[in-house]
């Protein structure tokens, strides 16, 4: 039992509103505005977790974001979040909270055990073991370790909380609400211009409430007040609270997460922010370093000014008898404030020769024993500080001397200096640099439109923090063009500048551990052993001991770690560096990265207009790409292969329809239209008649094939251009960048009409029959409309455009409408062609019908095969340039020994599958290597046998042969007759009929 | 060097771990002259220096890295390990790559943590369904241990997949390789140096080549921030750097140079037994032995050097995993960041002779580079020990994009791995 709740004080919480919450079962009772470490220190529960290696007990170590202890998993069943940071999380009513990575008690862990192990444990033991006795013997090792590790366990439900985007664009993004970031907003916000400031905590003032002097006569927390309520009434100024910037991307845009407080049902759980900011004005303050020392991990072991934090903003206090150990002045002021809130501080212990005066008498007034000349050497006790190990300390030579004296403790507060926050400046420029007056790191060169304020910079005091905020915002703000007005503000009483002696690491011989990276328990002898074994660079220190991956990003660990390595190679610390700071500054929801983005919203579902009937008809939908398409229209009774059978020779053998309208239409517009196909397509287009359409291929720029399709002209300098399905918004892109960067001379337009227009294709000897009954104006006997021609026309009020296209290889028609009238085309067309007992066709039926004409698609173009191994050499123009004509043409890709297209017949009666390889062993055991492979096959009504396309080495010169489709995914190995790839009427009579 | 194993472990750990030595040797300078000289101290550039040391005899040579070892591609990537590739080329390469895996830990003395926990490739539409099912017959031919998996037995291999048919897109099958799997990237490459550097390789950090020095169209040396070097043979593996280097010797190669970004989450108990990809939705995950879910996706569009990417990339992927692992919406991104990737228009490497004598390249790995490292360092070894390429080596000299021979692995699909 070492913290408790003081009879007053707590500027965040609201006595009047008690709640309770559940830790590992037991009640906390807390008041609204606590954090789960508040209520539970006010509690006195010191051990809340245990650590990630050897299973420490672990208590609340901070007050903020930096926290690396005070891990627990809140919420239950699918709510379950785990390696929650307590100083963070907001309680509230009624939430359930764990503590994890302990078994079967937080008290009594099981894994504790594996600290008695610890001297065999150092850092990255695991690469000099578990490496034999035979080959894979890893696969053994492995499970006991992956169990070891990770924190807290995930839920395996899905979330069923709602997360949402947001979009923050501004002149000046003011990350950082602290006295400095203030300024700045105030600064900026009172010139007019568009200022987001933005805080990772629930309320604004950042340090500022570390400190006792007044600003413009009131104290911090008044001063803090009066500004946010400037700002919350001027309308150019967004407020944002609980809100973590954790990233700075390219071109000044930076990402964040805002937590939504809990209890509105409505609300998303968090929100994820995306801020485009003229200019950033970083304030991301600084946070105080802990010392190294054996048992610094102890519970009730914290932060000073985590200790202070604690009492203004909750009421709460860490300890009955404390100890602050501490080598600067500003933690004298900090240890006087607490005492005069009524705190017994029973030591003060600095390594300095004296404290500064104001606050020393203060505090020798409260009682204080003051060590200076001394270091803490030790906390003991094993879940709670029992008491503080201090010996006298050479602070010139940096070392320990003379005899150990004990000073009963239930408290231990650190104070080993600040560290700048420099994560967000870090990532956007230059590498930080050392700060001999912070004995760590601040911002390097921006590289990003930023400038840097506060106590970030190196401006601890609070006078200087607030004057760097005006200054960087008046100046940001002129740089922008606004006027800023002349600001004036008066600090009384402030501490102190800040008197500072580094010290990092107090070196210890005894047995106790002293922990850097208290999350990822790295000790300091394991950074030492790193650098013995030479993983000295930052990065590799890093990477070997883990030291700063863990989820608080090595905050409170980072600059320690680097002093020792400095203080072991005999080098300054500005020359070991740091790591390259990465986002996120703090962890982020996945969920909120989502947002909306989820479940029915994840990317649209897109439907043709004729899509309900469809379903109604009972059509199997099916998934190409985003678009849904009928696959079959399914009879009682039938199997998918009845089905494709008997649609495929209804069309043979009557007419079908077919909903064509997801393939890609462009309209491609423009005096130079005609040459810009010219350059595109492998064929020419220049030379098309308006009223003709033509078949075209286009490459991509390394000559293989990309997409196909029919494209109409339409007058002489429009053209109707449709893709394949999958690659309309592909060829879209390919044609817009040809535009814009290869031929910008070229006066040419593109619209994409793919939603725009509903399309049928009617295809079989009916077809003309058909067309005739619905659309009467245009004359469809093969003279007026030959094989394709093009023409407009009406079908009743509605516009059509139709073009004698055939995929089909029958006598067939494609007829496109506005969209909106495709229900009325397709209803139209089935119900005048009853009496040609009219059948709509699905995918598989369309498949094997073109399967049977050889006709390619993407199963063939699969971006690996050009036009040669398509046998489509004549559509390759010798007489122009076209896009991927040089490449095209080099010697392998025109190669014979190519595998090329060529048809196959099954010979045993099975089904040929698709991906099937071809060899030449009828011995499934000796199939021999893959000469080819299966890339299309169905039945065939008009074969009357398996039949598939294929692409084989030599296929054209290999008719005749009998290969083996070897399958040992299902275990077949049928034989299979090559042929010529086009099954059925060759000559083409009955499509040009 | 001192090997390690159990009994030193507990030796030092009774003596407070003071009795270990570097991992690699680190030369305060090179010498004037090698018999080779690596450029590149990734897992592809120190694999081919201990090889070289090793199969060859080749102990006068030196590794050169501009920064320290491991810092491009080697520790950014996601450590996924198959080779189910589609053409006979691809998969010899990635297939002796595995063999190489399968004893390497012991091999080099450094637990490198390969776990062939297996590799699922998903289908999530009949197309897709067809092209993995080629895939799968054609690794068969070719000796590799893929198999495709029926929707029940996707659930069974990967308990936390999402397989509801009324998701967007559902998962109707997969292919499996259970030979693949992931391993510890950075132990990989501290093994190849500890072992070369062991074998008399100089391992030479913080060291930059600014210039290859030749004469008549043969290579004499390099120039570097820490003086010149002679040396008869260069071997350039310097990844997303490779056409910049071969830019030196005025050679220029048909490699662009896009950022490849990837994340993990919190550490969280097991939870993802197996790597699992969908190129179909574009994200791939599986989960490191401390816990963290290990998260990629494909190539930002864009040329970039810096070494990090985009949020929309991010965004999109994320969404992508929600729907195929929904459990991870309530956990957190912990780490993120990029490495640059050297992609050929055939996404398959380069590992060639130049027309200058004496300078080798190998690069163009792309996005795929990691899972060959073993394979890629011993064949690019036996080129620049032999100067002639090998079997499996052979289909992927530069001379294929002039010819147009290429190993086409790419196909339509840009496919990330």
């Amino acid at each position: 039992m070492a913290g408790y709740r003081l009879a007053g004080g707590g500027g965040r919480v609201d006595r009047s509103k008690v709640l309770r919450f559940r830790f590992d079962g037991e009640t906390i009772t807390g008041f609204a505005g606590d954090t789960i470490a508040s209520a539970l220190l006010a509690s006195g529960r010191l051990m809340v977790a245990r650590s990630f290696k050897y299973h420490r007990p672990r208590g609340v170590f901070s007050a903020g974001s930096e926290e690396p202890n005070a891990l627990v998993t809140i919420g239950e069943a699918a709510r379950t979040t785990p390696n929650v940071q307590t100083t963070m999380a907001e309680a509230s009513e009624g939430l359930v909270v764990r503590s994890q990575n302990a078994w079967p008690s937080l008290n009594n862990d099981f894994g504790a055990l594996t600290g008695l192990l610890s001297p065999f444990l150092a850092a990255g033991f695991y690469y000099k073991t578990f490496i034999g006795p035979f080959r894979g013997a890893w696969m053994l090792y492995e499970p006991i370790i992956r169990r070891a590790a990770g924190m807290g366990a995930a839920t395996r439900e899905p979330d069923p909380d709602r997360y949402e985007h947001a979009h923050g664009f501004c002149d000046v993004l003011v990350v950082g609400g602290g006295p400095a970031g203030l300024a700045a907003a105030l600064a900026a916000g009172r010139s007019g211009a568009r200022v987001i400031l933005v805080d990772e905590n629930a309320e604004f003032g950042g340090a500022s409430v570390l400190d006792t002097a007044t600003i413009d006569g009131s104290d911090t927390a008044g001063w803090v007040r009066s500004a946010v309520a400037e700002l919350a009434v001027l309308q150019n100024v967004r407020l944002l609270r609980r809100t973590a910037v954790y990233g700075y991307y390219d071109g000044n845009v930076l990402a964040g997460t805002e937590r939504l407080p809990a209890g509105d049902a409505a609300a998303p759980r968090e929100r994820h922010w995306r801020f485009q900011a003229r200019q950033v004005i970083l304030a991301t303050g600084a946070m105080e370093r802990p010392i190294v020392f054996a048992g610094n991990d102890t519970p009730g072991v914290m932060l000073l000014g985590a200790a202070l934090a604690y009492v203004r903003h909750y009421g709460v206090a860490a300890g009955r008898a404390v100890t602050v150990f501490a080598n600067n002045d500003a933690a004298w002021h900090q240890a006087a404030a607490l005492a005069e809130t009524g705190i017994t501080i029973k030591a003060i212990i600095d390594p300095r020769d004296a404290g500064p005066e104001d606050s020393a008498k203060t505090l020798r007034a409260a009682g204080t024993v003051f060590y200076t000349g001394h270091v803490v050497t030790a906390a003991e006790g094993g879940k709670a500080v029992s008491g503080v190990v201090i010996a006298q300390f050479d602070s010139t030579a940096g070392n320990v001397s003379g005899g150990a004296t004990t000073i009963d403790s239930d408290s231990l507060l650190v104070s080993g200096g600040w560290t700048p926050n420099v994560n967000l400046a870090s990532q956007a420029g230059e590498p930080p640099v050392f700060d001999s007056g912070t004995g760590a790191f601040i911002p390097g060169t921006p590289r990003e439109a930023w400038a840097a304020a506060g106590a970030m910079t190196g401006k601890l005091a609070l006078q200087s923090a607030i004057e760097s905020g005006f200054e960087v915002g008046v100046e940001t703000v002129k740089s922008l063009g606004f006027n800023a007005l002349p600001t004036t503000f008066t600090v009384e009483n402030p501490n102190q500048e800040v008197g500072f002696l580094p010290l990092y690491e107090i070196p210890s011989n005894g047995p106790g551990k002293a922990f850097v990276d208290m999350q990822h328990d790295v000790k300091a002898s394991d950074v030492r052993l790193a650098r013995r074994e030479g993983f000295s660079a930052p990065e590799h220190l890093k990477r070997y001991t883990t030291l700063g991956m863990a989820a608080d990003q090595g905050r409170t660990s980072n600059v320690n770690a680097l002093a020792i390595m400095a203080a072991e190679e005999g080098r300054p610390i500005a020359e070991v560096g740091t790591t390259r700071f990465r986002p996120p500054y703090s962890p982020v929801t996945f969920g909120a990265i989502v947002g909306r983005a989820t479940g029915k919203h994840f990317q649209p579902v897109r439907r043709t207009p004729m899509h309900d009937w469809h379903e109604k008809a009972g059509a199997d939908m099916i998934n190409v790409g985003q678009w849904q398409r009928p696959r079959v229209y399914r009879r009682p009774g039938e199997s998918v292969e009845d089905a494709y059978i008997r649609e495929a020779r209804a069309v043979r053998n009557s007419v079908g329809i077919t909903d064509v309208s997801t393939l890609g239409k462009i309209d491609v517009q423009g005096p130079d239209a005609a040459t810009f196909l010219d350059r595109v397509y492998t064929n020419t287009f220049s030379t098309l008649p308006v009223g003709k359409a033509r078949y075209g291929l286009m490459l991509r720029d390394d000559g293989f094939l990309y997409d196909d399709g029919t494209t109409w002209r339409l007058t002489e300098t429009r053209y109707l251009m449709t893709t394949t399905t999958g690659n309309a918004a592909g060829v879209m892109a390919l044609l817009e960048f040809g535009l814009a960067v290869d031929w910008p001379d070229l006066k040419v337009a593109l619209t994409s009409l793919t939603e725009q227009w509903a399309g049928v294709a009617i295809a079989g000897p009916q077809a003309r029959a058909l067309l005739t009954k619905v659309i009467t104006d245009i004359d469809f006997s093969d003279k007026a409309l030959p094989f394709m021609g093009v023409r407009t026309g009406r079908l009743g009020d509605v516009d059509v455009l139709v073009s004698r296209l055939s995929f089909s290889g029958e006598l067939a028609y494609e007829v496109y409408c506005g969209a909106d009238f495709g229900l009325v085309l397709w209803t139209t067309l089935l119900e005048a062609g009853e009496e040609f007992d009219c059948t709509p066709y699905g995918l598989e039926a369309l498949g094997t019908l073109r399967i049977e004409k050889g006709h390619v698609i993407h199963d063939e173009m699969d971006g690996r095969t050009g036009v040669h191994d398509l046998g489509l050499e004549k559509m390759f123009s010798k007489k122009k340039d076209f896009v991927g004509k040089p490449m095209a043409l080099r010697a392998a890709l025109t190669d014979p020994g190519r595998k090329r297209l060529v048809g196959l017949k099954s010979l045993d009666g099975k089904p040929i599958r698709a991906g099937a390889q071809l060899v030449t062993g009828s011995d499934p055991n000796l199939p021999g290597g893959s000469q080819g492979q299966v890339t299309s096959m169905g039945y065939s009504p008009a074969v009357e046998a398996y039949i598939a396309l294929a692409l084989l080495e030599r296929g054209p010169e290999r008719h005749g042969e009998t290969l083996y489709a070897a399958d040992p995914v299902r275990g077949l190995h049928g034989p299979v007759k090559v042929c010529a790839p086009c099954f059925y009427d060759p000559d083409g009579s009955r499509m040009h009929g | 060097m001192n090997r390690y194993n159990a009994f030193r472990l507990i030796r030092e750990g009774l003596t407070g771990q003071k009795g270990w030595e570097p991992a690699w040797r680190s030369p305060a300078e090179p010498r004037p002259s090698y018999d080779a000289v690596v450029i590149g101290g990734g897992g592809h550039g120190l694999a081919t220096a201990y090889y070289l040391a090793k199969e060859h005899g080749m102990t006068n040579i030196a590794v050169i890295e501009k920064g320290w070892i491991g810092s491009g591609n080697a520790g950014r990537n996601t450590t996924i390990i198959r080779s189910n590739y589609l053409y006979d080329e691809s998969a010899a390469i990635y297939n002796h790559a595995l063999d190489l895996w399968k004893g390497l830990g012991r091999e080099l003395n450094f637990n490198i943590m390969m776990s062939h926990r297996g590799v699922l490739n998903l289908a999530h539409d009949e197309g897709e369904a067809r092209q993995l099912k080629r895939r799968v017959e054609a690794n068969r031919l070719n000796g590799v241990d893929a198999e495709w998996l029926e929707p029940d037995e996707v659930k069974k291999f990967c308990p936390p997949i999402n397989m509801a048919p009324s998701i967007r897109y559902p998962v109707i099958g997969a292919t499996l390789q259970r030979s693949g799997g992931t391993n510890r990237h950075d132990a990989v490459v501290w093994g190849y140096a500890r072992a070369a550097s062991g074998l008399g390789v100089d391992i030479i950090e913080q060291c930059e080549v600014t210039e290859i020095l030749t004469e008549k169209g043969t290579v004499t040396g390099v120039q570097t921030t820490r003086g010149a070097i002679n040396t008869p043979k260069v071997a350039c593996v310097t990844a997303a750097h490779t056409s910049v280097m071969a830019n030196m010797v005025g050679l220029r190669l048909p490699v662009e140079s896009h950022p490849l970004q990837a994340l993990v989450s919190e550490p969280v108990k097991p939870v993802m037994p197996c790597v699992c990809m969908s190129n179909a939705v574009h994200v791939y995950m599986s989960q490191s032995d401390k816990g963290e879910l290990v998260i990629g996706a494909g190539i930002d569009p864009y040329l970039s050097y810096t070494q990090r990417g985009s949020m929309d990339i991010i965004e999109h992927q994320m969404a992508s995993l929600k729907e195929l692992f929904p459990f991870v919406s309530r956990l957190r991104l912990m780490r993120q960041w990029g490495g640059t990737v050297d992609v050929c228009p055939d996404a398959s490497p380069i590992i060639s002779k130049t027309p200058v004598d004496g300078f080798y390249v190998n690069g163009g790995w792309g996005t795929g580079g990691w899972k060959a490292t073993p394979g890629s360092g011993h064949v690019f070894a036996d080129l620049v020990a032999r100067d002639e390429p090998n079997a499996i080596a052979a289909p992927f000299t530069i001379d294929r994009f002039v010819s147009g021979a290429l190993v086409a692995e790419h196909g339509a699909a840009a496919v990330a791995h």
